[in-house]
């Protein structure tokens, strides 16, 4: 049993010699340049050894750098972790110095090996997670509600200056895309309902479909999506930063509470720009669908609009308005608390924020199903 | 508590959830000293330093500040300013806004007072004329310089320093350490600083305790000089002499 590369030669002598102890010569120059050939032949000709006791004879290694001796030394551990005795013996003093600094010549206890973590375990932990996670948004809201309450008490002691340039940033910045994507999904929306409508002769409805729906549904899931994406992720990174970089403690240091100095402001700025871009969202979305009335369903801007107005309650736009504040409250709320949840420096920042969006995703969904139950049992 | 005592630790469990790097950290910090927490990495110094601030709240033993008792943050105008490691200054804001923002909380002071005031506390730290840059314009020991502005912009007579010194260049360091003593020295302030650089030690502190991780206690408490020539602790004998346990 010998195998040969260049530089080093690996061998093991025949085990019917002696069978008890199992000698693996090992020569030449170990480098780091034939690592892998060195662990390719160490594992394979140690993987059928029988023997209780193996050694590793390093009497003719010339030189042996420190990324071979760790390859060997990891064999011999994993050789003692199956209950062999195994010794690097026979080594030049030059050899032993490496053998030593890589701990070669140690006898380690056994590593405890970890357990393979079952499914039924796994599920429970995430669900413990996902509760533990819920817990601290609530607690997190309360803690938002005294913050408050003592500003209202207090008003001077409010950080107002962050709340125009956070309105700005969240809200007037958003308007292009806002207008797009709502123009867009009325427009979508207006031209899946002709089709199905034109075989009844019932263009016109298309008005009162894209009006309700827009008003109602999607004009403030849509805008609150997009608020999701562009405010909520800044609000989560923005402020795990700080976290992580201690701006957050220094804060706190000189007497800001974060609650009151950063998470208000964001907060009160999304519940005031929310209502402005549902109402903006709903505009759109029905001029989508009154596109669509005008090329392909023969309709008039009168007729269009006539039905429209027909078809839409205030309430309509007012449940959609109310909505959007229970939203801007969800994505401040939710964006902050993981944001200042920060740990663990640039890769916890991404972490947070990739969590914060998708938390707020389904609590999004989750109040939005929430309102449809409620209206609909109060006849809304 | 004594008017010479400034900050008194009694029996302090430094750490969180099951992890104890200090079981039962007592000492006191007088008026007027430049104070060291002193220990290799992972000891819990810069833990040890979040009770002191008020960061972290104890579970067992207490930490009392003069003026304020225990150190509780966000209920009024803090007594005691802070430096740390990294300056955390604002991003966002400007230096002189840094400054500025405690003058701006805590005080009825007019914007061109609270300004005079930010010049002069940056001229006291050797920045003159960075009102206006942003932190991602100044250096790290700019930055640490701009911290410790911000952090006395309150007058306090107390400061925590987390290892002023790590990560500068020797000048820096140095000067770093004389702006330290001279706040200490001329304004009478008392400093409490987490630090391992040696010669900022030996230099600027006059008492310091430290902490070991393995024992999880503090083993030796003094002027640094005098535990560097006197202690027989081979583990104190380490540190102040820079050398390994084979060494020693």
């Amino acid at each position: 049993m010998i195998s040969t590369t260049p530089g080093f030669t690996i061998a093991v002598d025949d085990p019917s010699v002696s069978p008890a102890v199992t000698v693996v010569r090992v020569e030449g120059r170990l480098e780091f340049g034939e690592a892998v050939a060195i662990w390719s032949e160490a594992n394979r000709l140690l993987v059928s050894q029988t023997s209780a006791r193996v050694d590793f004879d390093l009497s003719r290694v010339t030189s042996v750098d420190g990324a071979a001796m760790a390859l060997l030394v990891h064999v011999r551990h994993r050789l003692q972790d199956t209950g062999k005795r195994s010794e690097f013996v026979g080594a030049s003093p030059s050899v032993q110095d490496i053998v030593h600094l890589y701990e070669g010549d140690a006898h380690l206890p056994p590593r405890p090996k970890r357990k393979a973590e079952s499914t039924l375990s796994q599920v429970g932990r995430g669900t413990m997670h996902v509760l533990e996670e819920g817990q601290l948004v609530f607690a997190f809201f309360g803690q938002m509600i005294i913050s408050a309450i003592a500003t209202i008490r207090a008003p001077r002691s409010a950080n107002w200056k962050d709340v125009t340039p956070t309105m700005e940033r969240t809200g007037a910045d958003a308007v292009p895309i806002v207008l797009l994507i709502n123009f867009l999904i009325g427009f979508v929306m207006a031209f899946q309902g002709a089709v199905q409508l034109k075989q009844f002769g019932a263009n016109i409805f298309v008005a009162d479909l894209v009006g309700a729906s827009m008003t109602r549904e999607l004009g403030p899931l849509m805008t609150a999506i997009i608020v999701c994406g562009r405010s909520g992720a800044a609000f989560a990174a923005e402020l795990g930063s700080m976290k992580v970089s201690e701006e957050i403690d220094a804060l706190r240091t000189m007497g800001f509470g974060a609650m009151r100095y950063l998470v208000l402001p964001r907060a009160l700025a999304l519940v005031l720009v929310m209502p402005v871009l549902t109402l903006l969202a709903d505009f759109v979305g029905i001029l989508g669908g009154l596109v669509v009335g005008l090329l392909s369903l023969d309709l008039t801007i009168a007729g269009y609009v006539l039905e429209t107005r027909k078809a839409l309650h205030p309430w309509d736009i007012y449940s959609g308005l109310i909505k959007s504040i229970v939203f801007a409250l969800a994505i401040a709320l939710i964006a902050c608390q993981q944001g200042l949840a920060t740990t663990g420096g640039a890769e916890g920042v991404g972490r947070r924020t990739t969590s914060s969006v998708v938390t707020i995703l389904f609590s999004l969904i989750l109040l939005d199903a929430g309102f449809t139950v409620l209206f609909h049992a109060f006849n809304l | 508590m004594t008017g010479d005592i400034m900050v008194r630790v009694a029996g302090l469990r430094v750490g969180w959830d099951d992890v104890v790097l200090q079981e039962s950290a007592t000492f006191d910090v007088a008026r007027g000293d430049v104070f060291a927490i002193l220990g290799g990495s992972g000891c819990g110094k810069s833990t040890l330093l979040r009770y002191l601030i008020g960061l972290e709240q104890p579970t067992e033993g207490t930490v009392f500040v003069t003026g304020i008792g225990a150190p509780l943050l966000e209920v009024g105008r803090p007594p005691f300013g802070v430096m740390f490691q990294s300056g955390a200054l604002i991003g966002s804001m400007t230096v002189g806004e840094n400054v500025g923002l405690p003058l701006h909380e805590w005080t009825d002071l007019p914007v061109d007072a609270v300004a005079a005031i930010v010049r002069a506390k940056l001229r006291l730290v050797g920045l003159p004329g960075v009102m206006d840059k942003l932190p991602s314009e100044l250096s790290g020991g700019m930055k640490k310089r701009a911290a410790i502005a911000r952090a006395m912009a309150l007058e306090p007579n107390l400061i925590f320093l987390d290892e002023p010194s790590a990560g500068l260049d020797p000048v820096s360091a140095c000067e770093l350490d004389e702006l330290i003593l001279t706040l200490n020295r001329r304004l009478g302030l008392t400093v409490v600083v987490v630090t391992h650089e040696l010669p900022s030690i030996f230099k600027i502190v006059s008492r310091c305790i430290m902490l070991d991780r393995e024992s999880r206690s503090i083993i030796a408490a003094g002027d640094p000089r005098a535990l560097r020539d006197d202690c027989s602790d081979p583990r104190v004998r380490r540190f102040f002499h820079r050398s390994s346990k084979e060494e020693s």
